[in-house]
């Protein structure tokens, strides 16, 4: 049937021809280079994350009179996900490889202040070449240039969650979105974050390197730590997303929401997981999986010094941020970069009211010239300022061994824990037993000429010093505030952060700590 | 050619394999002491090794060679 177009209709024709040409996004071409990398327009993406794929969309007639730049390569919108609203800007990189020009800047700058005003979390889908250099005086050095999108994202640090879904490259001054994220999940073989490209690399310094041994996402998940958590696919990438986005509230002022409880993995007991021997590894996930609901572990920068556990998971439905060492990897000893995870997953979880659990097995922080030079002891400084002043809930439990500053990273006594739980094979000292000997009776045992002696006076020493670390003298002492059997460690936990959930500490006034970096 | 490396610096505490011998991935080659704990070193790789580097009581760095597996 024929209509007859009237006024309105023409209008109407004419919008939807304008609205469709935005949606199409850049050239054929790109959308063809997106397939061959495995990636996803931009819009399937926003629809995969989107409750119901439902989203509203402001800006969407940027530069549509340019002709060929659609929604000047960005898409800003608000949208649902798990039933919260969020706001995401989202890189298009079939417009011009995603970069940035004056409108595109403008876009992403009212998307976070929208996502200040309503107090909601604010995601950035990057995918970006980054500045377009012949357009450099319109979106670089102004008040309202790409700088600004770094300034709104350290102030809206810590008032919401800040997340970063890396899909592409994120180069050269874009490369500070990701680092200003509260948590960056990178694609493998397709995200890289870099200052300067191998090209110019090459240029520049005369390094001749891959894109991938440089930027890649595998790289910056495991050495640089710029990364956090390390996908095959953008569908996975997307769906941890929001995973990770069911652990935290919508900004700092509320709590996260609690869920069912689900009972932990069946599995070996704490009991046979754990052994007496102080020095033998084992490995503290499975004695994680026997404290959280099942599945509910979020791992935070699994491949990233690894000798230390960061991540989120609920215990009777409670969201809680752990902290543990891994006696498998290098010991469980704390290292520079061990510290620098910590010191930023506490921040994390403090700004946005998780409560924090410790779970310490640690001989202390690694010694010797190399970590001296890298600089572990203003490191260790950062993870001890972060936790120290974390004012959320914070248990700490003494797993096996605590010596020395590692007593004093896993909330120690001295720094407030709500409760110093240790368990019965919990052992606290400034050093361990053998180097604590050595250390007072060195002399000594080298002046004993007899072998059998010399064994008999070191392990008669040993005795002594393990009855005065006992864990039962420091309860008595109050120095540890309950011993209890690892079996009922899940329980305990549970009942415990309910009691704490009303916790308030304030800080005494200030303007803020001095950070060691 | 996989070279098994040293994570971190500490002693070698006990060699477990010799040259000539297959082992498995996931096999522990090599364990350190460092810190007072045991460190295990393990072989990502199946294969025939090549040669040692270490012996019992040698201090090592971190990053040091400790072993070769042929694949």
């Amino acid at each position: 049937m024929m209509t007859k177009l009237t006024g309105q209709t023409v209008y109407n024709e004419k919008l939807e021809k304008r609205i469709n040409e935005v949606f199409a996004g850049g050239q054929q071409k790109y959308h063809d280079k997106l397939k061959e990398q495995n990636k996803l327009f931009v819009r399937d993406r926003l629809k995969l994350l989107f409750d119901d794929g439902q989203y509203t969309e402001d800006g969407r007639f940027a530069n549509c009179e340019a002709g060929d730049l659609p929604a000047d390569g960005v898409v800003t919108a608000m949208g649902k996900v798990n039933g919260q609203t969020v706001c995401v800007m989202a890189n298009d990189s079939t417009v011009k490889a995603g970069s940035w020009g004056s409108r595109t800047v403008e876009k992403i700058i009212r998307i976070q202040e929208i996502a200040e005003k309503n107090r909601v979390p604010m995601l950035y889908l990057v995918d970006s070449a980054g500045a377009r250099i012949t357009d450099q005086l319109d979106m670089f050095p102004n008040r309202r240039g790409a700088g600004r999108i770094f300034h709104n994202q350290v102030r809206l640090s810590g008032f919401i969650p800040q997340i970063c879904l890396l899909f592409g490259p994120s180069a050269a001054g874009g490369a500070y979105i990701p680092a200003f994220c509260d948590i960056v999940i990178m694609v493998e073989g397709n995200a890289s974050m870099y200052l300067g490209s191998p090209r110019m690399a090459e240029k520049v310094i005369g390094e001749k390197v891959t894109l991938e041994e440089m930027g890649g996402a595998k790289m910056h998940c495991s050495v640089s730590g710029c990364g956090d958590v390390l996908v095959e696919s953008e569908e996975i990438a997307i769906s941890e997303a929001r995973r990770y986005l069911e652990f935290f509230p919508a900004n700092f002022t509320e709590k996260p929401s609690l869920k069912g409880s689900i009972e932990a993995k069946a599995g070996r007991t704490l009991e046979e997981i754990i052994p007496e021997n102080q020095n033998a590894p084992f490995d503290m996930y499975e004695a994680i999986d026997a404290l959280i609901d099942e599945g509910s572990f979020f791992d935070i920068k699994k491949l990233f010094a690894p000798e230390l556990i960061t991540g989120l998971a609920r215990i009777e439905g409670q969201p809680v941020g752990i902290i543990a060492n891994q006696p498998k990897v290098k010991g469980g000893v704390l290292f520079v970069d061990s510290a620098d995870k910590a010191a930023k997953f506490i921040n994390l979880c403090d700004a946005f009211s998780i409560p924090l659990l410790f779970l310490a097995d640690v001989p202390g922080f690694m010694i010797g010239t190399k970590v001296e030079r890298d600089g572990i002891i203003r490191h260790g400084a950062k993870l001890i300022m972060a936790m120290s002043s974390a004012t959320v809930p914070k248990i700490s439990v003494v797993v096996r061994k605590a010596y020395g500053a590692g007593l004093y990273a896993m909330a120690g006594p001295a720094f407030e824990p709500d409760v110093c739980i240790a368990l019965p094979t919990a052992q606290i000292a400034v050093m361990g037993p053998e180097a604590a000997v050595n250390a007072v009776y060195s002399n000594k045992i080298e002046a004993i000429e007899d072998p059998k002696e010399k064994i008999a006076f070191v392990q008669a020493k040993h005795k002594e010093y393990k009855e005065e670390i006992d864990i039962y003298k420091m309860a008595s002492e109050l120095i540890i505030d309950e011993i209890i059997a690892p079996s009922n460690l899940r329980e305990v936990l549970a009942d415990r952060f309910r009691f704490y959930s009303t916790k308030e500490l304030p800080l005494p006034p200030k303007k803020h700590p001095v950070y060691p970096v | 050619m996989t070279q098994l490396k040293a994570a971190m610096a500490g002693t070698v505490f006990t060699v477990n394999v010799a040259v000539g011998e297959e082992v498995q991935a996931g096999q522990v080659i090599i364990v350190l002491e460092s810190m007072k704990m045991e460190i295990p070193v393990e072989t990502e790789v199946a294969g025939k090794v090549t040669a040692i580097n270490v012996q019992v009581g040698d201090f090592v760095n971190e990053e040091d060679v400790l072993a070769e597996i042929e694949a």
